[in-house]
């Protein structure tokens, strides 16, 4: 008898009743049939929910240096050419595929041996990062740096060493530092001097140890009547410091140079984090051996992520020279400086410094450190100062990166320079800034000069300078926009960025105008460094200076993004530039280096003799009056020491 | 009951292809914030280290996924140059261009990336798998006509992109 309800389980438990086989397998066949219906419900429900969680979003990660995913879609499609340049904005003009010339890469040697710098540090080949323990000892200034001895990229990192009489001549020494003890085998990192009041130096530095942890070392020179400092100690109780408890153990490094307390012991700071807030650790010790922690921190601000290379210095409020680190009293305000890992930038901010609970309060909370103004508005970081007891002034280091593509840095067998040393001061007429300025010593390397004068470029046009060679110069520009233009020009709500704008060929009322520098006859290559004036409807002025890397090369694989910054200009100042230009580097500066751009740019045309210069104006409404001498710049001639002369 | 027990027996199984429940939510919520959902899940899924893996962990994941791509990927370079593929000057010299910048990729960004992860210099490794996206997308535009890479430089380029993703995640955390 056929069963009426063949979804009703089975009687029997062990199977069919043989005599009534033919009515029990089809019952058996529906059975089955509505399991896998079953399954196949669930299976579909199952589908649809891993569909529909990848489909809601996945939101685009933003790179600080340009959006590298170009789509969320899930089907395969052909790769669009995608450049280093921002997600929005500026025009890919430089993107077509690039044309192979000889050689295996886009790049052929005739382009890339040109990129290497005359007049900036840099080691012989292979891969640099961060300046350490810069100082001025028994007639010498002395540099080391991260190195990496083995490739064109950051690893294996070791510490290399230089010297020079005049922070411009360098001469390499042997390795100061390498990797063979347990407390800094995978990495001899960051780390600073500090000069004794008997004269003595002794650095610290961050090891990164077998285990991958993060600790403070201590090492000085072998023989500290080597001026040369060639070889040195570490400590032979090393660790002096290991991470502390509440910090993650690789989230401790770069100790700052000491500075003496009212107690007469040395005091340092070391960054570090919590969570999303960057903190500096603050560590008294009277022999580098022995610390401790003080309560608190020197200074915190939430949402800067970890703190690298921390710097801690005095200014004078009033005084042209600098001071020693452990300097205090009126008349003196304390910086803070950080390198934020997150966006790979350097910021400052200026402060009071709290010695009796070792804290130290920003002038402007808007502005703290971190959120507020940058040494650089272009490729630098790891910045250090440190106090040159020779010339009294305070100086500073920046590591200069590269912005082109690993395998360029692979096949021209070296990346990254530093930036020329600079002095740091006060910038008394703002009160908020720092004014930085290539040292006097680079003077040194002019050669003859072209001077203009009075030159009016009108509105949209474009002045060619003959100079003759132009990829290394030195440049001091005075500029002057028709005074009745920026009275008549109407104002706007706009706001205006330099990297959200359409760089030097977009132009406004009053800008962009400025200099091109390291562009070809047909100004197919180029790269603007200039300066925009932004009339708000209220009738403000607001000016910005930037560096706009779009059109610097027709490569594809390089950094193309508008840099710059907005920039106080006081009344009664004219706008004024200083631009270095060494090959592949360009250090510009506005306003006696208050506001400053360093950029890396990797021209295929505007090399060598093809390289030229141009004033230009893309106002609409104004004309401009430059004035301007040039000067060629010799080579450093950075090479090792003698070999016969080294003790 | 029997085809009760049955249909549960085959459920579970088929319930179980639901990420959630296997792979626990770090995974999913990683995934989420990386341009290439479906990608990274994959890749990470297939990895049987993925399980209990923190996001360090996960990324370093996805770099050996980025590896293994890219060295599957500079396989196949070697193999065109040696075929009768290469006989066109231009093909030749994109895939010989190709051939190294995948050498870059494994030679040079994988190991700065690893070390990177070990040490906890995170920004170094971002700078690693950016550029391993570069290279990728670079050596996809070599060639001026059609491209015997395309899928295998795509597939390149996201992962390399993933890993830049979960190492931006460690980052901001």
């Amino acid at each position: 008898m056929a069963d009426r309800n063949p979804f009703l389980p089975v009687s029997s438990s062990d199977g069919f009743n043989p005599t009534g086989t033919q009515v029990n397998r089809r019952k058996l066949i529906k059975q089955l049939l509505t399991i896998f219906v079953g399954l196949l419900a669930v299976g579909l429900f199952a589908a649809l929910l891993i569909g529909n969680n990848g489909s809601d979003n996945a939101h685009v990660n933003e790179n600080e240096h340009g959006s590298l995913a170009s789509s969320t879609s899930k089907k395969p499609e052909s790769l669009r050419p995608v450049s280093r340049g921002p997600a929005a904005g500026v025009s890919e003009k430089s993107n077509r595929p690039f044309a192979n010339v000889d050689g295996n890469l886009p790049w052929n040697n005739s382009m890339l041996s040109w990129q290497r710098t005359a007049f900036h540090f840099q080691p012989e080949k292979n891969w640099m990062n961060d300046p350490n323990g810069p100082l001025f000892y028994k007639g010498w200034y002395h540099f080391f740096y991260q190195y990496n001895p083995n490739a064109a990229v950051w690893g294996d990192i070791v510490w290399g060493h230089a010297v020079s009489k005049d922070l411009i001549h360098w001469l390499h020494l042997p390795l100061a530092m390498v990797a063979d003890q347990w407390y800094d085998k995978n990495g001899v990192w960051t780390g600073s001097a500090t000069i004794l009041p008997d004269g003595k130096v002794v650095m610290l530095y961050t090891g990164s140890t077998a285990e991958a942890v993060q600790v403070q070392n201590l090492a000085y020179p072998a023989d500290h009547s080597d001026p040369l400092l060639v070889h040195w100690v570490k400590y032979h109780g090393n660790p002096v410091l290991v991470p502390p408890p509440g910090i993650d153990e690789k989230d401790f490094r770069d100790p700052t140079t000491a500075w003496l307390t009212s107690e007469g012991k040395w005091r340092i700071t070391i960054g570090s984090k919590i969570n999303k807030t960057g903190i500096a650790l603050v560590y008294d010790t009277k022999d580098f051996i022995n610390y401790e922690q003080l309560d608190g921190v020197l200074h915190a601000v939430p949402g800067t992520g970890m703190w690298e290379c921390v710097d801690f210095f005095p200014v004078s409020k009033t005084e042209e020279n600098g001071l020693d680190t452990s300097v205090n009293g009126p008349g003196v305000k304390h910086v803070v400086k950080v390198s934020l890992d997150d966006d790979r930038h350097d910021y400052y901010a200026v402060g009071t410094y709290h010695e009796k609970n070792s804290t130290w309060i920003p002038d402007q909370h808007e502005i703290d450190v971190g959120i507020g103004i940058r040494y650089d508005y272009g490729i630098y970081y790891a910045a250090k100062t440190f106090y040159d007891q020779n010339k009294n002034r305070r100086v500073l280091w920046g590591w200069i990166g590269e912005s082109d593509s690993e395998a360029a840095d692979k096949q021209k067998g070296w990346a990254s320079v530093q930036s020329i040393p600079r002095t740091i001061l006060f910038d008394k007429k703002t009160g908020t800034h720092l004014v930085q300025w290539p040292v006097e010593e680079i003077d040194s390397l002019r050669l003859n000069s072209n001077e203009f004068n009075q030159v009016t470029i009108q509105a949209g046009s474009v002045v060619p300078l003959d100079i003759g060679p132009a990829t290394q110069l030195d440049i001091i520009a005075k500029f002057e926009i028709d005074k009745e233009a920026l009275e008549k020009t109407t104002g706007s709500n706009l706001t205006f960025s330099c990297s959200t704008s359409g760089g030097a060929a977009e132009r406004g009322a009053l800008g962009p105008f400025g200099l091109l520098v390291l562009a070809d006859e047909s100004l197919s290559e180029q790269t603007p460094v200039y300066f925009h004036i932004a009339k708000g409807s209220d009738g403000n002025l607001k000016t910005f200076f930037c560096n706009d890397q779009s059109r610097s090369s027709e490569a594809s694989e390089v950094n193309k993004q508008i840099y710059g910054s907005i920039i106080p200009v006081l009344k009664g100042e004219n706008l004024s530039l200083r631009i270095l230009v060494d090959h592949s580097i360009i250090e510009s500066f506005a306003q006696g280096g208050r506001t400053v751009i360093t950029s890396r740019v990797y021209p295929t045309k505007a090399i060598y003799g093809a390289a030229k210069v141009f004033l230009f104006n893309n106002a609409t409404d104004a004309s401009v009056t430059a004035s301007l001498k040039i000067w060629q710049m010799n080579s450093a001639f950075i090479r090792p020491y003698p070999n016969d002369k080294k003790s | 009951m029997k085809s009760f027990i049955i249909f549960l027996f085959l459920v579970f199984p088929v319930e179980a292809f639901r990420p959630t429940l296997l792979l626990g939510n770090l995974i999913e919520r990683t995934c989420k914030q990386t341009p290439f959902y479906d990608l990274c899940i994959w890749s990470l899924k297939s990895n049987p280290e993925s399980c209990n893996a923190d996001v360090k962990k996960l990324a370093q994941i996805m770099v050996d996924s980025l590896k293994t791509k890219a060295t599957d990927t500079l396989d196949l370079i070697d193999e065109l140059l040696e075929d009768g593929l290469a006989l066109d000057p231009a093909m030749r010299r994109a895939l010989t261009s190709c051939a190294e910048r995948y050498n870059v990729i494994i030679r040079a960004d994988v190991p700065e990336i690893t070390e990177a992860l070990k040490t906890g210099n995170y920004k170094f490794a971002e700078k690693g798998t950016n550029d391993a996206a570069i290279e990728a997308n670079s050596c996809e535009m070599e060639f001026p006509g059609k491209s015997p890479l395309t899928d295998m430089n795509k597939v390149v380029h996201d992962v390399s992109v993933v890993a830049a993703s979960i190492v931006k995640i460690i980052l901001n955390s």
